[in-house]
């Protein structure tokens, strides 16, 4: 059987029903097979399309992500796809073509080191120098992807190991013990647990911190919900948890940190217990560590990453612990408890963030209006920028996975192909993509994606003819400095629009998101939806770089 | 303080580059890095010195682990243990000095080597401490050249019965 055979029975063996990439030199053996087998492929055209389409599928489905692409250029480019998948814990197994074996090492045509470029962005990198390794490694790659904490993990193949004839059982992989060791769950420690559940009954101020790490249970929300509930405690979420807590109620404090709302980040500042779950204290989080939470008697960090507790925030009750156990053995072990007081001091500082006077079309409130077509079966995908905090703060996500965005990284460019994974692997749903006029330009060749497939995706392009979020930052911090952040000429966006058959709206003042725009978005078909916000909308609340959360500022 | 660890890796390409490369990501300095293969010819060994108070050593030893290709990290520091390093040293030594040289080497129980016109080459094994000693000994003589291997460490067997 060919290397290539095997590789590919194998991947069906995992589940793998669909794979994005695009072919080249060192993969013409692999692409060659793929005919015969049931696995969908989905040509992006350009690598990291390939890699962000396989993360947003990741993200939307749970299940491993996966990508093709050629040696060399091929896979240099899905190298911030994986830095991007890395950086948040998503699943992803990429498989990258690489010169013949013979000419490994002599700088062959289309030969880079990718096993060298890859490692300190990835969990894992393997390199397969016999075909008669490829079911093992398959095999283990897609149990390191998920186990633990989850990863990208790259797979480096020969060119002629594809085309290698190889006699063996092609579905015999098998994970070495010693890493099945290391990824085994943790159980989690009942006595911890009752020690959780007590400190949050006896604590004054409590408050549950959540992040991506508890995107991974549906279940998590009623979980999450019911802890607050039992335990009348308000709960924030973080960039990578937005959709895991119900939004809009008396719990709910949305997002915390640099652009977090004026009460998550008050609820730090105040609460003598917090309790953080699945997530990693990033410096968008915490902003300057030595006045985060200061009044935090007690800090419980719960995540499955040993190396996470106590990287950047000292915690007093350390929990290495999957993030759904924890969270269902701590919904048992809880007492009901009141913090009546605690959530009414919280609910005065609840502050409505508010647009520009005379705005013509407010960014915040153009969210909002997008937002009233969110409904169950929603998917929010965004890229990175103003837009990106607008939609994080004024959005509804539904359910955990239903926001998909590039957290730890701010990858520009991830939105739109994110998008098209998340809509592979959910024909039926309404994925809208909330994205810029700055990220939307960086992957926007994957057009030709949505117009083959006819993939209905609403495409909302917050419009500022700006790099906005740098245009922010040079308003504020560098004297108005517009170094080329200002983006004059772009596209003629309906015209682009009619060159991928897509259907285009033009929205420039609040007047006009009506009936028409709602039937936009609620369509069968794909749409770009051309929003002119207001270029003078800066985000806020913001808290300026190197200040604590205190200094909060809520506008100009 | 400095600490000793001792990382179990399998022994494939590339390894030491991703130890040496988490090291230079995560802004951590190698004091000293000792590397061979084991009893079991599929592990090797790095015997690593680092420098880094309890919080930094603590986050090594971590990412260390969370590397596939890392089988087991010890951190010898507390430890009794058995370390050594080796040394050659070129020291400059003509007909009248050479006899104190090697009077002096013999306290060490250092050994010479090679002997040449203008110079001697003196090995010897020990722990920093002693070849600390031994270079500081050699320097009124005029020290050429230093090639020092980092230090490897072993953990003493237990004396009770």
């Amino acid at each position: 059987m060919l290397g290539a055979d095997i590789l590919l029975n194998c991947l069906e063996a995992q589940g793998v029903e669909v794979v994005f990439g695009l072919p080249g030199g060192t993969v013409i053996p692999l692409y060659d097979r793929l005919k015969h087998f049931r696995i969908r492929h989905v040509l992006t055209k350009h690598e990291q399309g390939a890699a962000h389409a396989a993360d947003g599928y990741a993200r939307a489905t749970g299940k491993v992500g996966v990508c093709f692409a050629t040696s060399g250029p091929g896979a240099t480019n899905l190298v911030t796809g994986i830095a991007t998948a890395n950086m948040d814990s998503i699943p992803m197994v990429c498989i990258m073509g690489q010169v013949v074996r013979e000419l490994l090492g002599t700088d062959g045509f289309q030969e880079a080191h990718m096993s060298g470029v890859c490692q300190p962005i990835s969990k894992h990198v393997y390199t397969v120098s016999d075909a008669s390794q490829i079911p093992d490694v398959i095999e283990e790659a897609f149990f390191v992807a998920q186990n633990g904490r989850p990863g990208p993990v790259v797979i480096d193949i020969p060119k002629d190991v594809f085309s290698q004839d190889c006699q063996i059982a092609f579905d015999s992989g098998k994970v070495r013990n010693r890493i099945a060791v290391k990824y085994k769950p943790y159980q989690v420690n009942k006595e911890q647990v009752s020690k959780v559940a007590k400190l949050i009954s006896e604590a004054k101020k409590p408050l549950l911190l959540i992040g991506g790490g508890v995107n991974n249970l549906q279940e998590n929300q009623d979980i999450v919900f019911k802890i607050a509930k039992k335990a009348d405690m308000p709960v924030s979420t973080t960039l990578m948890a937005r959709g895991v807590f119900p939004n809009d109620n008396y719990y709910d404090l949305g997002m915390p940190g640099m652009h977090g709302t004026v009460v998550a980040n008050y609820t730090v500042q105040h609460c003598d217990c917090l309790v953080a779950v699945g997530m990693r204290f990033d410096d968008r989080v915490t902003s300057v560590v030595s006045s985060f939470a200061p009044n935090a008697e007690h800090i419980v960090h719960v995540d499955i990453d040993p190396a996470e507790i106590g990287k950047t925030v000292a915690s007093t009750l350390p929990i290495v612990a999957d993030s759904n156990d924890f969270l269902t053995s701590l919904l048992e072990n809880l007492s009901e408890s009141k913090h009546s007081e605690w959530l009414a001091e919280v609910q005065e500082h609840r502050q409505e963030i508010k647009s520009p006077v005379g705005s013509v079309l407010p960014p915040k409130e153009t969210v909002e209006w997008i937002d009233k077509s969110v409904d169950e079966n929603t998917i929010i995908v965004t890229d990175v920028g103003q837009h990106q905090m607008w939609a994080a703060l004024f959005m509804n996500p539904p359910k955990p996975r239903t926001f998909i965005t590039s957290g730890g990284l701010g990858t520009m460019g991830y939105g739109f192909p994110a998008s098209i994974g998340a809509q592979i692997a959910y024909p039926d749903k309404r994925v809208i993509l909330i994205t810029g006029d700055g990220s939307f330009q960086m992957c926007m060749q994957e057009l030709a994606v949505l117009r083959k497939f006819k993939l209905p995706i609403k495409i909302c392009l917050l419009n500022n003819g700006y790099l906005g979020m740098v245009h922010q930052w040079q308003q504020m911090f560098y004297e108005e400095n517009y170094s080329e952040t200002i983006l004059d000429v772009g596209p003629d966006w309906d015209k682009l629009a009619a060159a991928y058959d897509l259907n285009y709206l033009r929205i420039d003042r609040l007047e006009q998101c009506d009936e028409k725009l709602t039937a936009a978005l609620e369509d069968k078909e794909g749409w770009l939806i051309d929003f002119r916000i207001d270029q003078s909308a800066n985000v806020y609340p913001m808290v300026p770089a190197g200040k604590g959360l205190d200094d909060i500022v809520v506008g100009e | 303080m400095k600490h000793t660890l001792a990382v179990l890796v399998e022994n494939n390409p590339g390894v030491l580059a991703k130890v040496a490369n988490l090291f230079s990501r995560r802004g951590y300095n190698i004091e000293s890095l000792v590397v061979s293969d084991t009893e079991d010819k599929s592990i090797s060994r790095m015997t690593i010195m680092v420098d880094g108070d309890e919080k930094i050593i603590e986050q090594v030893t971590k990412q260390l682990h969370k590397l596939v290709d890392v089988i087991k990290v010890n951190d010898l520091t507390y430890d009794e243990t058995v370390r050594r390093q080796l040394l050659l040293v070129r020291v400059s030594a003509d007909r009248e000095n050479r006899g104190e040289i090697i009077q002096l080497m013999d306290i060490f129980r250092a050994r010479i080597i090679d002997i040449g016109r203008r110079s001697l080459i003196i090995e010897a094994t020990g722990d920093e401490e002693k070849i600390d000693a031994i270079i500081k000994s050699l320097q009124p003589f005029g020290v050429q050249e230093i090639v020092k291997t980092g230090i490897s460490a072993m953990v003493r067997s237990p004396k009770d019965k």
